[in-house]
């Protein structure tokens, strides 16, 4: 039995069920980041794991004890917020001391557990004022010393940076990431930002319309993706999809992919990819980084095509330039070196690396390959 | 576009000193509505300040000639009210035994029933809600005679502690429409990390919620006090005459003559009764503004 244990957990509110049967099992120490768009149901599972909502079915044990009808204060569980929710009447020793005060730890050992939290976050010298005036990051560090002082079993997440500003959001996100390598507690992190999912997880659970679409580590989760949603919300730029049909070059199969001024190009599978399909329809996914200008190509990988196409758009962001251009019908990124020369209008060769396509079926949007 | 400029800063001088022109009119008719508002107030400290024979001889506005406490002495604790020479002291003091439990119980369960309504929302709540605030608008007269007979089952008829009960519960429709609105804006997230902290119903209240409702308590007390401490039906529908308000015997006061009115000694009596509003409004007044202002911006 795993340390977080969640079984066919559901959630209705009177008809509407917000969250499906789900099943994630997290081993200790595990950081698991439930990732979706808004109103996707990640929330509602975290403030399930908390006992903050009621688990209309199904069960959630941690540690190996059933969480059903267990109060939040029993559950040996901290939770930071969105907006911190720090108390505003108390000092940030008062928040920080509030929660071990109410679970009757003495005195002594407080302060003692105070100040180590304080050194640990480096907000010693803020322990005598009051949340109203602590900036966005300070605030950050105080909710993260508040759930740090418990010793939870569980550390649950909701959102805890999207408060701040792009900078401290990448700073503060390191710091998570440190604190989780350094006390190796189990985490549930909670985020619309898929970045911060990818950065941050052993495992992510990709979520949308209270179903868990895949559940899997990042590098799963990045290069097979299990369906069409997963596809283009993780990664950015998103994954280029677009229509091509399967057919055969040479007695293997091939992508049969329309370009902007009507000619068609084929694009050979990697050996033993879509065999027998032909004449299918399909959806093709190809990440922008395995669309790039010939000499950028991957040396290691196995079926590298070269196909010219007509550049609709550069985009140069400095490490790397984008340059779109048109298959099936869609607008399709590739990630060209920065130094390339190349200019909307030109017809160009992109290199595409069909190793690392995948296949979608065009009605489920589930993958074929 | 640069002659428009700079034919507007040309202007300025000129506007400015019909600026000036245009607040002193303003500042003129304030003056004059400030003084109409404030001459009853004068009328009745310098009329409760002098001798009967001066009001009587037609001197209503003037200052008095011969300054005396007398009439406030009298009104205080001699004057007749009613059938007994007592002053209106023992009726100030009903009144302060009658408005001191009515206004602390009333605000207390009208923020407690604020926080359960908004934070620990119920099947129905809202419908609980829309009955309390209905309780706000039921007119007095139509509780009259329920109410005199519940206060004669409960044994609590001709007392203090009666009314005490009645302003109570009238008063809590009140209380709880302030508090509700007040913690709705509250944020529950708060709410949500102090129960994972570990603190119950009651803490989170004394501890969380409390301490942060300030602004909205003064408007509730200062709501509440006026209310109660004016009321006049109540007081005079289900008090005796041990048990009476100030405002039922301050009309006792003006009713029961001994001969003459003494119209300085009514006046003395009338600013008793409304010196603790007045005073609570002075203390309080700047929070009442805060506290109203309170949710309808955030800050």
């Amino acid at each position: 039995m795993s340390f977080l244990d969640i079984r066919q957990a559901t959630k209705s509110y009177g008809s509407v069920k917000v969250l499906h049967e789900t099943n994630i099992a997290v081993e200790k120490g595990e950081f698991l980041v439930l990732v979706g768009p808004s109103g996707c149901g990640k929330s509602t599972l975290l403030n399930m794991i908390a006992g903050l909502e009621d688990i209309t079915t199904g069960d959630i044990a941690i540690n190996g004890r059933s969480m059903n009808g267990v109060k939040p204060a029993d559950r040996n569980i901290a939770m930071v917020f969105q907006s911190y929710a720090l108390y505003p009447n108390m000092t940030v020793k008062g928040n920080i001391a509030f929660g071990m005060e109410m679970h009757g730890v003495p005195k002594p050992e407080r302060e003692k557990k105070i100040a180590d939290v304080a050194d640990l976050l480096q907000i010693g010298q803020l322990l005598d004022r009051k949340p109203g005036q602590l900036s966005g990051g300070q605030r950050q560090r105080v909710a993260m010393g508040r759930a740090l002082t418990r010793d939870p079993d569980v550390f649950l997440f909701d959102e805890p940076l999207s408060n701040l500003d792009a900078k401290l959001r990448v700073d503060m996100r390191t710091e998570i990431k440190k604190l989780h390598q350094r006390l190796g507690t189990t985490i549930v992190y909670v985020t619309h930002d898929q970045i911060e999912a990818l950065t941050l997880s052993t495992r992510i659970a990709v979520m949308f319309g209270g179903h868990v679409q895949q559940l899997g580590t990042p590098k799963e989760i990045y290069d097979n993706p299990a369906n069409m949603f997963v596809a283009g919300f993780m990664g950015s730029p998103s994954m280029n999809l677009f229509p091509a049909k399967v057919a055969e070059a040479n007695g293997t199969p091939a992508a049969e992919i329309r370009l902007a001024d009507g000619a068609t190009a084929m694009l050979p599978f990697a050996p033993g990819k879509m065999a027998g399909q032909t004449g299918r329809d399909i959806v093709l996914g190809i990440r922008p980084e395995a669309i790039t200008d010939e000499g950028g190509a991957d040396r290691s990988a196995q079926a590298v095509h070269t196909i010219e196409a007509p550049v609709e758009l550069t985009e140069p962001a400095g490490s790397d330039t984008f340059v779109v251009t048109q298959m099936g019908g869609k607008d399709v990124t590739g990630r060209f070196r920065a130094d390339v020369q190349v200019a909307a209008g030109d017809r160009f060769p992109f290199s595409v690396n069909m190793d690392k396509a995948v296949a979608f079926d065009p009605a489920t949007e589930a993958r074929i390959g | 576009m640069t002659d428009a400029t700079l034919d507007h800063a040309a202007a300025a001088p000129r506007k400015a000193s019909g600026l000036k022109i245009g607040r002193w009119v303003l500042y003129l008719v304030l003056g004059v509505f400030c003084i109409y508002y404030l001459l009853p107030l004068y009328v009745m400290l310098v009329n409760s300040l002098k001798p009967l024979s001066e009001i009587t001889s037609g001197g209503m506005m003037a200052l008095p000639k011969e300054w005396t406490l007398a009439p406030w002495q009298s009104a205080w604790s001699t004057a007749q009210v009613g059938v007994n020479a007592t002053g209106l002291r023992p009726y100030f003091i009903n009144s302060l035994v009658m408005v001191i439990p009515a206004v602390a119980l009333s605000t207390i369960l009208g923020a407690l029933n604020g926080y359960v309504l908004t934070k620990w929302s119920f099947r129905g709540s809202t419908i609980v809600f829309g009955l309390l605030l209905f309780g706000c608008f039921i007119p007095f007269q139509m509780v009259l005679i329920p109410m005199a007979r519940m206060l004669g089952l409960m044994g609590l008829a001709g007392t203090v502690p009666g009314l005490v009960f009645v302003h109570l519960v009238y008063g809590i429709g009140f209380s709880t429409l302030y508090f509700r609105n007040y913690y709705a804006a509250f944020p529950t997230e708060l709410v949500r990390a102090a129960q994972i902290d570990g603190a119950g119903f009651f803490t989170i209240f004394w501890r969380i919620l409390l301490p942060s409702s300030g602004p909205i308590a003064v408007v509730c007390i200062i709501w509440q006090f006026t209310n109660i401490w004016n009321d006049f039906l109540f007081g005079a529908s289900f008090s005796d005459f041990d048990s009476q308000p100030m405002t039922v015997a301050l009309n006792n006061l003006v009713q029961s003559s001994t001969g003459v009115k003494e119209y300085n000694v009514h006046f003395a009596g009338a600013i008793m009764a409304a010196a603790p509003t007045l005073l609570v409004y002075i203390v309080a007044g700047r929070f009442f503004v805060r506290g109203l202002m309170a949710g309808s911006v955030k800050g």
